[in-house]
């Protein structure tokens, strides 16, 4: 089956494996992420996705295999090799938690001005000419506000920006949490369960602007996700995941109907799968 | 014991419970104080057991215990009733906290001319002033980038020694030597750091807590360089564009000027100095603080997985921290130097850290004005129960278990932010994280 994501995948995962001791969390997993696409990455509770996750973003050293990531322009990043923030800053890939990590004391505006750190950082000539004032950094910073307002509107928090975060409610926090990660500017967002504890009405807002950032700034994005009124209204791509293993891997209307897939979630026995 | 009217009685048995544990914590803590006493016999040590005394000491607690639990606390709210008593103190402060700032600076640089100011009163300004700027070196450490660090006397002694052996050796001036020791001091912050902050927690706080104690035992074992525990002595003053502050200096202040000499002059002198440097470490990081790399210490703080996922190099951001907060311990390291010409190393014991240290959190962490207060609280107060001798020890144990149970976060508890988009709120103390290393 040659798909529409196999041709020129902005990520190639081939052969992951990850152990914990005598734990297998992820076992000779391989899939693709398209350029462009919304790829969900779904399974039972314990399946390994929050483990590829980890291993993706460089929490985590893969025990074996590959993890391919390949810009626009052609250069490559072997993530499996790279640290953690290197895989942020020049891999350009970037992640939300399961447990909503936000710098709760900090003000929703300064949690997306951390977001932008590498480059204010290069515009502030590592501090010396930020110290003094220089006027290359106070442009720098006005543009870095501005991204952070582009994105406070796109998730409507603009009138919230100089709360602190851990003062927002629940839904807001997991937009927030997108957000500034959107201010990384990176090339594949990926998101760990953005759904969980959102209202439906809050979830038809998150489907939007995850479709908006994939139309609008033309990347890809990675999720996992148990809520199935997200994940198939608005994935291009579906992974599934049982036991650290891929037992299925399509589009989803193909995983809707996979006997594999029903079985893993209902808990049918081995053999009566055909 | 008098028996309680029996309108309380409801209350009786919860509070005979809480008055017999008092009573018991206080046994087991004056069994050994108060209960014996030692006497020093000429070549032997005899112990005489006063049963009577602690029998009143623990007594006097019970007693006093149920009372207080009877007729003046409803039900456990102690705590509750010791916060709302002193809520009025915070918010008188957060009302006249505008105006602090500059009135704090303005007194600051007018105290030598102020008519009750005499040597003493500068002596003490100076100290205190010299905490204020460890205080604050220090906070962008443990207040902003959340590193616990117990060794912080480390680079105050590294400072020191490299501004006296700097400046006895090669007799390269103060002002030559003050950036070279804080450049030492930082560099000493690199070295020390880069092994040390792979660690977090509880396990940062040991590890900065041995470099402290080494760098003391190195000082007073290392002979050769650093006279061992005979200390430097004849450490150069510093002097005014090359005027000495002396008598007989060649050329000399007073004489250079046509005003009569007087010795205050070198103290007023060294005060200015501290103020300068103080404020320069305070400028430096308030500033830094808006800056991205700034804003990234206090995120390490909140949290560092997050910082991760963002791109921050964490080593490096903490290492920048740990740096920055060296440099300037080694500032007032050389300034202490300087002011008082002979260094040992018994000026950097593990007290001075823990000094600094609870300045800092006293004062609330992160926070700059609360270093202030805080430094002039201890520091000063602690001159000023000069006289209570051994006492002030213990008045110093009752100011801290009252901020305890207060302001368990210290004195000025919300944090500024770094950049608003509309009007600066501050942040509750509650909402920040401390940091786990």
């Amino acid at each position: 089956m040659t798909t529409l994501w196999e041709k020129n995948p902005i990520l190639r995962v081939s052969h992951l494996t990850m152990r914990f001791g005598g734990l297998v969390a992820i076992d000779n997993l391989s899939f693709d992420t398209g350029r462009n696409d919304i790829t969900a990455l779904i399974g039972p509770n314990g399946a390994g996705k929050t483990t590829v996750f980890n291993c993706l973003t460089g929490f985590y050293k893969p025990t074996e295999g590959m993890i391919q990531l390949t810009h626009d322009d052609g250069s490559e990043f072997l993530l499996e090799r790279l640290d953690d923030h290197v895989i942020a800053r020049r891999a350009r890939v970037a992640r939300t938690f399961q447990n909503i990590r936000l710098f709760g004391g900090m003000t929703v505006l300064e949690n997306l001005m951390v977001a932008q750190h590498n480059p204010l950082v290069h515009a502030s000539r590592f501090a010396i000419a930020g110290l003094f004032g220089l006027s290359g950094y106070r442009t720098a910073e006005r543009e870095a506000v501005e991204l952070a307002k582009h994105w406070l509107e796109k998730i409507d928090l603009v009138d919230r920006a100089d709360d602190p975060a851990a003062d927002l409610p629940y839904g807001a926090q997991r937009r927030l949490e997108i957000a500034r990660s959107m201010c990384m500017k990176p090339l594949l967002l990926c998101l760990d369960e953005p759904a969980a504890g959102l209202n439906p009405r809050e979830s038809d807002q998150l489907n939007q602007l995850l479709l908006d950032i994939r139309d609008e700034e033309k990347i890809a994005i990675l999720l996992i996700e148990h809520d199935m009124s997200v994940v198939m209204e608005i994935s291009d791509h579906i992974a599934v995941l049982d036991y650290g293993i891929k037992i299925s891997d399509g589009t989803p209307e193909f995983i809707r109907a996979d006997p594999h897939v029903i079985a893993a979630y209902l808990g049918v026995e081995d053999e009566e799968v055909a | 014991m008098a028996q309680p009217a029996t309108s309380i009685s409801a209350r009786l048995p919860e509070a005979l419970k809480d008055a017999g544990i008092a009573a018991f914590i206080s046994l087991a803590l004056f069994v050994f104080i108060v209960g014996i006493r030692t006497l020093d016999d000429p070549g032997v040590l005899l112990l005489e057991p006063r049963p009577w005394l602690l029998a009143g000491a623990v007594g006097s607690v019970f007693i006093g215990r149920l009372i207080l639990n009877l007729f003046f606390w409803s039900g456990t709210e102690a705590e509750d009733a010791l916060t709302s008593a002193l809520a009025p103190v915070g918010r008188a402060f957060g009302r006249i906290s505008p105006w602090l700032t500059p009135a704090l600076v303005a007194f600051a640089v007018l105290l030598p001319f102020m008519p009750f100011t005499d040597r003493y009163i500068l002596d003490v300004s100076i100290m205190v002033m010299t905490y204020i700027m460890l205080g604050w070196g220090l906070n962008v450490v443990v207040g902003l980038a959340g590193l616990l660090d117990l060794g912080y006397v480390a680079f105050y002694a590294v400072g020191a020694y490299s501004y006296a052996l700097i400046a006895t050796h090669f007799g390269l001036s103060f002002w030559v030597s003050l950036p070279l020791a804080g450049l030492l001091a930082g560099l000493w912050g690199i070295i020390l750091g880069f092994p040390v902050l792979r660690l977090r927690g509880d396990y940062l706080a040991i590890v900065t807590l041995a470099f402290g104690e080494m760098i003391r035992i190195v000082l007073i074992n290392w002979y050769s360089l650093t006279n061992g525990p005979d200390g430097i002595s004849r450490i150069p003053r510093p002097t005014f564009f090359g005027l000495e502050l002396t008598r007989r200096g060649d050329p000399s202040f007073h004489e250079f000027f046509g005003i009569p000499y007087s010795p205050l002059n070198r103290i007023i002198y060294l005060f200015y100095i501290i103020l300068a440097l103080a404020l320069l470490t305070n400028f430096v990081t308030s500033r830094l603080r808006r800056l991205p790399l700034g804003r990234a210490w206090e995120a390490l703080r909140e949290d560092e997985i997050a910082c991760r996922s963002l791109g921050i190099n964490t080593r490096n951001t903490k290492l920048t921290a740990f740096a920055i907060g060296a440099m300037f311990g080694g500032f007032a390291g050389s300034f202490f130097a300087t002011r008082q010409g002979f260094i040992s190393p018994e000026s950097f014991t593990f007290i001075e850290s823990a000094i600094i240290l609870a300045i800092v959190v006293l004062g609330g962490m992160g926070s700059q004005i609360g270093v202030v207060i805080a430094a002039i609280v201890m520091i000063g107060g602690f001159e000023l129960f000069r006289e209570l001798e051994q006492y002030r020890m213990l008045m110093f144990g009752l100011a801290m278990v009252i901020i305890m149970i207060w302001r368990p976060r210290g004195l000025i508890t919300s944090r500024e932010p770094s950049v608003y988009l509309k009007e600066k709120k501050a942040v509750s103390g509650d909402l920040v994280q401390e940091g786990k290393g």
